[in-house]
């Protein structure tokens, strides 16, 4: 009861100078969100909708983050970090009229895996297409797909409503997060009894295992385990991996559940969409405004000095970065405690991914597939065994990329006429595992260029045309995922994704609802629930925090 | 060559020649994968034919599994609810197949053809839980499915196409008892079965001997009026014999993404084909606790006023309290009755009265909202004495 | 039906004993039925030449109750240790070996690290308070979720009142670190790989886990929960072998009047209307009784024994998926004399000896065992219980015991064929220490995970009945449904590793089983 008084009080307190603060600096900014990623802009144009007076300060000359796409090689435009969309959450999209700013979302057809032995397992949107396609390899696993994809909506339909939610503090007895774990045990008891256990499994058993309790071909297997080592420390065999599976089911187009789509024009179309639909609400986008520093006074958030030294003030300062690059480096670490800069180190960001860009003169040639084969439109895979990504997985924690890596590649240009000209192409190819640091010493160009090499070479082992149709090729490694895109050690989900970082606990736990232990200033980055993926939540549930403390709340942010 | 899967999504019916140039309409739906009949041009004549004539219907896409081995009957009788030791070889019977928690996964026929011979026949997949069902038993579970075809021949008529075509023997079978012939020198074998209602044999043979044998029926009914009929016709007939069908009047319990949509047998109102006697079988102790706690709602048959179909209507207790949904609706053209399958919450499910319906009628694109007075009715709704009559009676 | 047994025992390992001891004591008349010559599963002794005797496969008592050691009076029985308290030895190639003692700072690990040293106190006291959380829940039955009674909501809201009374933030703490992987948690506190490898290996010791495997904390706490000698997360010696101690229960559970037959293997186990009504043994022998209770693991119980006939097919499936592929191997030496390891004191040479130097050694080990491969460089935990124990080996020689981690059950060459050469490897592992060891060697035995199946009877030769992960615990042990030791089949129930707490001679399960056995008469 003691606790529960303090608790009142304090929050109290913080209402209570918070909207004395907004009325008497009027003049400068309400708020200053630092990076105009995905999750930043979604923050933003929600606290501008809201009233209040929003600038974004984002440090290279174009906006988006790793929700970008970019002309790198003439007349092609590159989605040169994130890829696909389908985790954006519908109601951030209703609520921000990304549409009316231009955002379109192409559905595409599934995706598929050749085999060494020169076939192919393709997956499509239609049942009995696929059906009929796993079949081909193993007729007890077509019909074995129809539960597995059972069990895992049924496991999607209990964590979805949790995306768009602020975790409750387990330790609090604030009535708001009593009721908040409440609600959550009821979510869970509603399953039932044997779903209750089945969910505790899920979330704790491995990937390799989960499946094998479905499954017996091995290409179905590894066709399907790809999703859930994309861009984990963890292997396909590592428990805690099978929840992962989640991230294929989780997203929607149009209410598809589990479909997966382009943004018309790359990713960037996301991030040029939030920015406009920001500036509508009278927010502003700065580019080329590094921030260098939070100015704390009074153990409170004032606003932000640039790397020119320029200082930018407002009553509220959000931080779209990672929070080691939050905490660690745009902040003084007298401003913080001791306690909470040691959790902030100890925070699991190792990356794991690595992602090339190629310009193609024309489409190659893939001997396993036939050419008419829609699924050619959706992800493309060779990775046709378990253990061959687990093989994978172990070179990455031996400090080495992959030497068979895991590639996730596709070629949107197939559906999206905007982003090179007519005849030839763009792909887009996500490879898994690459080590931000190497265990033979630091990335070098070099290094970068082998690694290149080893991808581009395993692709045409399946494609021998491959080669010869390479106009261009950006390699990123996680060495230029941190240095170009700020994402720490290459992290493309602002750290790991394991039980020890999600929900309550991430990032730290203790301030996992969006509050910095600096009064005045959040997080609205992937860092925070529910992690990262084009989904736009974390952001949206930031700018619902913060017009909770500004008593502002019910004014859009869903 | 077979067609890849993404030029050719949907599987053909072995008598897909047959069929498809008789669809005039090219009215097609999809069942299990195949392209199925349904409507060849109209509903209604279709239809009629069932109650007046003969029929034919591609029966082909349903699943069948080969059940054989040493357990066999041991694996039978632990799979489905119902008694089947009392089975004998030459009989069907009707079953339901439960999980752990005594919700149904589906219905189907199971056909025992020797001591260690079953087949079982359902509309939905099941080749995982039949092989789950094996883990610890010496049997071999097939789906057969692709290489048997099956026709169903249905009507008051229906026996004098049998005759015609020489097939005196089945004279003597009684409901849910089967025959083997040889035909074009291979197995065949009849059953006195159906999905009407009505008086109706079913014909299964080698997917390859399949449409031989439609053209045979087809010609050899053509002095009684036979016709092709689709999903649709068939839907009405079923609707009177009062037959229910998984993902349409319950959901199965192994695709509902929500625990509580589950059916017991008893919440079916199959309480009939539940055999608490025959020693252990899936779902068992489940039942049980069931029984002794008492249902939570039921399967009823409805009489509603009015002549207007209820189709996905709600149902009130008293105008106001929703206490079920229809969940299958037709105006019966043969009993003149407006008749639905309908789910009622425990204790309305024996209401005598005051229950109402809540239709939608659409009066050329003008929506207007009628409340029917309903009373509940047994099942089936039509159920002449030619259906069970043995030998046929002389239609 | 009448019959001269109240309760059936299938099994006469150490939780069968037990189970047996608490039955029997509480006036039920007890049968134990043992396929063995004699008495104690994987908890017995093997004398692997004349005169050597050594404790086949668990070789060290980390867990064994002491509610059990105190309501069985097994001291009286014949229980005692010979050493108790023992350090871990983390051995060190280049002869700077580190002595680790619970949380007591030893001069060795001073000198190999000084901050390692400081930073081990408060990291031991932080494990052993969340330790303590879950050492209530050895003892207790699983609660069921949902479906559960007043019993299961009140263990339920136990465990959590227990992890609010950590304190805000070590109860935050805990919720971080309860699903973690042990080297990601070793690497926030200590700098020495040594140090690091040594104290991983308690996290994947027995499990399908490598360091990196998130649960491995888990599994470390679970081992921390555990006592031995009146400390909690300390090690023992039993006198007399691991065999000793189930001759200790065997007696306690005869002293109170249970019936224990030797050579005499279930074969089947009964049930008529629903309800078990007791076994048969494969000569045909049939014994009565309204309860049977199986120390079997639960594979070979429900689906060799009991037969899926009896059982639901969900059931069964979640029993045939039960991960139950053992990862390890025992080495047993007989030794001329002690082997003389670089610079190791003679006042060590009677502790446990680990071969596990850093985290990724032991990484690398388990990588093998995912593809079906032994690892070329296994982690050992070595013991030279003679040492303490002159009753064990003829007078100057000396029998060393050692676990062997990671040796695949599912290995992808026969362990028949590849039995000599992993022996030599085992061997040459630790010879890398004791290079004399080799010359010292009078005999040698190795038990594969293939043995310890057709040996010991246990599918996959698991030790403990199914894998130690967070999806097989607790109310998931080992599948719903048979969680809180009462089987779906009425009057069956459950006693071996297979069921919570698990494997690791707590005899913990053979304990509560017998409760709940005792709980549920009149009721089912």
């Amino acid at each position: 009861m003691y606790l529960l008084i303090l608790a009142l009080f304090e929050c109290m307190g913080a209402k209570a100078s918070l909207r004395e603060g907004v009325r008497t600096f009027m003049k400068s900014y309400d708020a200053i969100v630092i990076g105009a990623g995905h999750n930043g802009l979604t923050a933003a144009a929600y606290l501008a909708g809201a009233g209040l007076k929003v600038v974004v300060l984002e440090r290279n000359p174009h906006i988006g983050g790793a929700s970008i796409s970019r002309e790198i090689y003439p007349g092609f435009t590159y989605s040169n970090c994130s890829y696909v969309s389908s985790l954006m959450r519908p109601e951030i999209m209703r609520d921000l009229e990304l549409p009316k700013y231009g955002l379109q979302i192409i559905p595409y057809e599934g995706g598929l895996t050749m085999t060494r032995d020169g076939g192919y397992l393709a997956s499509y949107t239609d049942h009995d297409m696929s059906r009929r396609e796993i079949a081909r390899h193993s007729a007890r696993d077509a019909e074995a797909y129809d539960r597995y994809a059972n069990e895992v909506l049924r496991q999607c339909r209990f964590i979805k409503p949790m995306l768009m939610q602020t975790p409750p503090d387990p330790t609090s007895f604030k009535p708001r997060d009593i009721k908040g774990l409440w609600d959550l045990g009821r979510a869970f008891h509603d399953l039932g009894e044997e779903a209750m256990y089945d969910t505790i499994r899920f979330w704790t058993m491995s990937c390799t295992d989960f499946l094998e309790q479905y499954f017996e071909s091995e290409v179905v297997k590894a066709h399907l385990a790809g999703t859930s080592i994309i861009g984990t420390a963890l292997g396909p065999s590592s428990p805690g991996s099978a929840y992962v599976l989640l991230h294929h089911y989780m997203g929607e187009v149009d209410g598809n559940i589990g479909s997966w789509g382009f943004a018309r024009g790359g990713m960037g179309a996301i991030a040029r969409a939030m920015a406009a639909a920001l500036e509508a609400r009278g927010g502003q986008v700065r580019t080329e405004a590094e921030v260098a520093q939070v100015i704390v006074r009074n153990g409170k958030a004032t606003g932000v000095a640039l790397a020119s030294g320029e200082e930018v003030h407002a009553r509220i300062v959000v931080s779209n970065m990672d929070v080691k690059r939050t905490f660690l480096k745009a902040m003084d670490s007298k401003d913080l405690s001791e306690d909470f800069l040691r959790q902030v180190r100890n925070f699991k960001i190792r990356g794991s991914s690595g992602k090339l860009n190629i310009a193609l003169d024309g489409m190659p040639d893939f001997p396993a597939v036939p050419k008419d084969c829609p699924a050619l439109q959706g992800d493309l895979h060779i990775t046709d065994s378990i253990e061959s990504l687990e093989r994978a997985y172990d070179d990455w924690k031996n400090g080495m990329w992959s030497r068979r890596p895991y590639v996730d590649m596709m070629i949107p240009t197939l559906l999206d006429p905007t982003m090179a000209p007519d005849g030839k192409h763009y792909m887009s190819v996500f490879v898994q595992y690459v080590p931000p640091k190497l265990a033979d010493g630091e990335w070098s160009t070099e290094k970068r260029d082998a690694f290149g090499a080893t991808v581009i070479n395993a692709i045409a082992e399946y494609s021998p045309n491959f080669k010869d149709l390479i106009l261009h090729a950006e390699v990123r490694t996680p060495h230029e995922l941190e240095n170009e895109v700020g994402l720490t050690e290459g992290n493309i989900f602002h750290g790991e994704l394991t039980f020890d970082q999600l929900m309550f606990n991430r990032p730290i736990p203790g301030y996992a609802q969006y509050r910095a232990p600096v009064r005045n200033m959040y997080m609205c980055g992937s860092s925070t629930h529910p992690g990262g993926g084009v989904m736009g939540a974390p952001g949206a549930n930031a700018a619902r925090e913060i017009l909770r403390d500004l008593k502002m709340g019910g004014t859009g942010a869903a | 060559m077979t067609q890849p899967p993404y030029k050719a999504p949907l599987l053909e019916s072995p008598l897909h020649s047959r069929t498809a140039p008789l669809c005039l309409g090219n009215e097609w739906t999809r069942w299990g994968g195949y392209a199925s009949v349904d409507t060849y041009l109209n509903t209604e004549h279709e239809y009629f034919a069932i109650r007046n004539a003969a029929t034919l219907f591609d029966l082909s896409p349903m699943r069948k599994y080969r059940v054989s081995g040493p357990d066999a009957a041991r694996y039978v009788s632990r799979l489905v609810t119902r008694d089947v030791d009392g089975l004998r070889p030459g009989r069907v019977a009707y079953a339901v197949w439960c999980d752990d928690l005594g919700k149904v996964l589906d219905d189907g026929t199971i056909f025992r053809f020797g001591p260690d011979e079953f087949r079982i026949c359902s509309q939905e997949r099941h080749l995982c839980w039949f092989l789950d069902c094996a883990i610890g038993y010496d049997v071999n579970i097939e789906d057969v499915s692709e290489r048997i075809a099956a026709i169903s021949l249905q009507g008051p008529r229906s026996f004098k196409v049998v005759q015609a075509l020489g097939l005196n023997d089945c004279r003597t079978l009684k409901p849910f008892d089967m025959t083997h012939f040889d035909f074009d020198g291979g197995p065949m074998t009849i059953s006195r079965t159906g999905f009407t209602g009505d008086l109706g044999y079913e014909f299964w043979l080698a997917s390859e001997k399949a449409v031989s044998l439609w053209d045979r029926l087809m010609e050899a009914g053509q002095a009684y009026g036979i016709r092709p009929i689709g999903s649709r016709a068939l839907d009405l007939a079923r609707i009177e014999a009062g037959f229910i069908v998984p993902l349409v009047d319950f959901m199965p319990a192994g695709e509902a993404l929500r625990p509580s949509r589950g059916r017991s047998p008893f919440e079916l109102g199959l309480d009939w084909l539940v055999d608490f006697g025959k020693g252990h079988f899936v779902g068992r102790r489940a039942l049980l606790a069931e029984k002794e706690r008492g249902r939570g709602r039921r399967v009823v048959g409805l009489d509603i006023a009015g002549n207007k179909p209820a189709r996905d209507a709600l149902i009130y207790a008293g105008r106001s309290k929703q206490v079920g949904a229809v969940t299958s609706a037709m105006w019966s053209p043969t009993c003149k009755r407006n008749i639905a399958i309908a789910t009622l919450d425990r204790p309305y499910d024996t209401m005598t009265e005051g229950l109402w319906v809540e239709i939608y009628v659409d009066k050329e694109r003008k929506w207007e909202k009628a409340m029917a007075p309903c009373r509940i009715a047994a099942r089936p709704f039509f159920k002449p004495p030619r259906r069970s009559a043995t030998p046929p009676l002389d239609y | 039906m009448s019959a001269a047994f109240d309760v059936i025992v299938v099994g006469g390992g150490h939780n069968g004993l037990a189970c047996a001891a608490y039955l029997a004591k509480a006036a039920r008349r007890v049968l134990v039925l043992e396929a063995a010559s004699d008495v104690g599963g994987a908890a017995a002794n093997r004398e692997i030449a004349p005169g050597f005797t050594v404790s086949a496969c668990a070789h060290l008592l980390h867990s064994l109750h002491p509610k059990v050691i105190a309501d069985l009076d097994l001291t009286r029985h014949g229980l005692s240790l010979s050493a108790s308290d023992i350090p871990t030895v983390a051995l060190d190639t280049g002869g700077k070996h580190v002595v680790l003692r619970r949380d007591q700072v030893m001069e060795s690990l001073t000198a190999h690290s000084a901050a390692d040293a400081a930073a081990l106190p408060a990291f031991y006291r932080r494990f052993m308070s969340y330790a303590a959380v879950l050492q209530p829940f050895l003892t207790a039955v699983p609660p069921r979720l949902g479906g559960g009674g007043r019993q299961d909501r009140l263990t339920l809201i136990k465990l959590a009142w227990a992890v609010r009374k950590l304190g805000r933030q070590e109860m935050r703490e805990f919720l971080r670190v309860i699903g973690m992987n042990v080297a990601d948690i070793l690497e926030e506190a200590f700098e020495s790989d040594l140090v690091k490898g040594a104290l991983a290996l308690d996290g994947v010791l027995g499990t399908s886990f490598g360091p990196r495997s998130p649960g491995s904390v888990f599994t470390l706490l679970y081992r921390l929960a555990g006592e031995a000698g009146g400390l909690r997360g300390a090690l023992a010696h039993p006198r007399g072998g691991m065999g000793s101690l189930t001759q200790a229960l065997a007696s306690a559970a005869r002293a109170s009047g249970a019936e224990i037959r030797c050579g005499a293997p279930v074969a089947r186990i009964l049930a008529e209307e629903d309800r078990t009504s007791g076994v048969e043994l494969r000569s045909g022998e049939r014994f009565a009784a309204p309860t049977v209770v199986s120390n079997a693991d639960p594979r070979v119980t429900f689906l060799s024994l009991l037969g899926a006939e009896h059982l639901d097919t969900g059931f069964v499936r979640r029993v045939s998926n039960l991960r139950q592929r053992g990862l390890v191997a025992k080495l047993n030496l007989a030794l001329d004399g002690l082997p003389s390891f670089a610079g190791l004191k003679e006042a060590d040479m009677g502790g446990r000896l680990v071969i596990a130097p850093g985290i990724d050694y032991l990484e690398r080990a388990f990588n093998h065992s995912k593809y079906g491969e032994y690892s070329e460089h296994p982690a050992v935990e070595i013991t030279i219980p003679s040492i303490h124990d002159r009753s064990l080996a003829p007078e100057g020689k000396h029998v060393l015991s050692a676990v062997v981690q990671y040796a695949p059950y599912d290995l992808k060459r026969n362990w028949d064929d590849a039995r000599e050469a992993f022996t030599d490897l085992a061997v040459e592992t630790i010879a890398a220490y004791a290079p004399d060891l080799p010359r010292r060697i009078l005999a040698r035995q190795v038990v594969t995970p293939l043995d310890l199946e057709r040996d010991y009877g246990m599918t996959g030769g698991h030790w403990h009945h199914g894998d130690l992960a967070l999806d097989q615990l607790l109310m998931l042990r080992p599948v719903p449904g048979a969680a809180q030791y009462a089987t779906p089949l009425p009057g069956l129930y459950l006693c071996g590793a297979g069921a919570h707490p698990g494997g690791g001679v707590m005899a913990a399960a053979g304990r509560n089983a017998a409760r709940q056995v005792m709980a549920m008469e009149g009721v089912a």
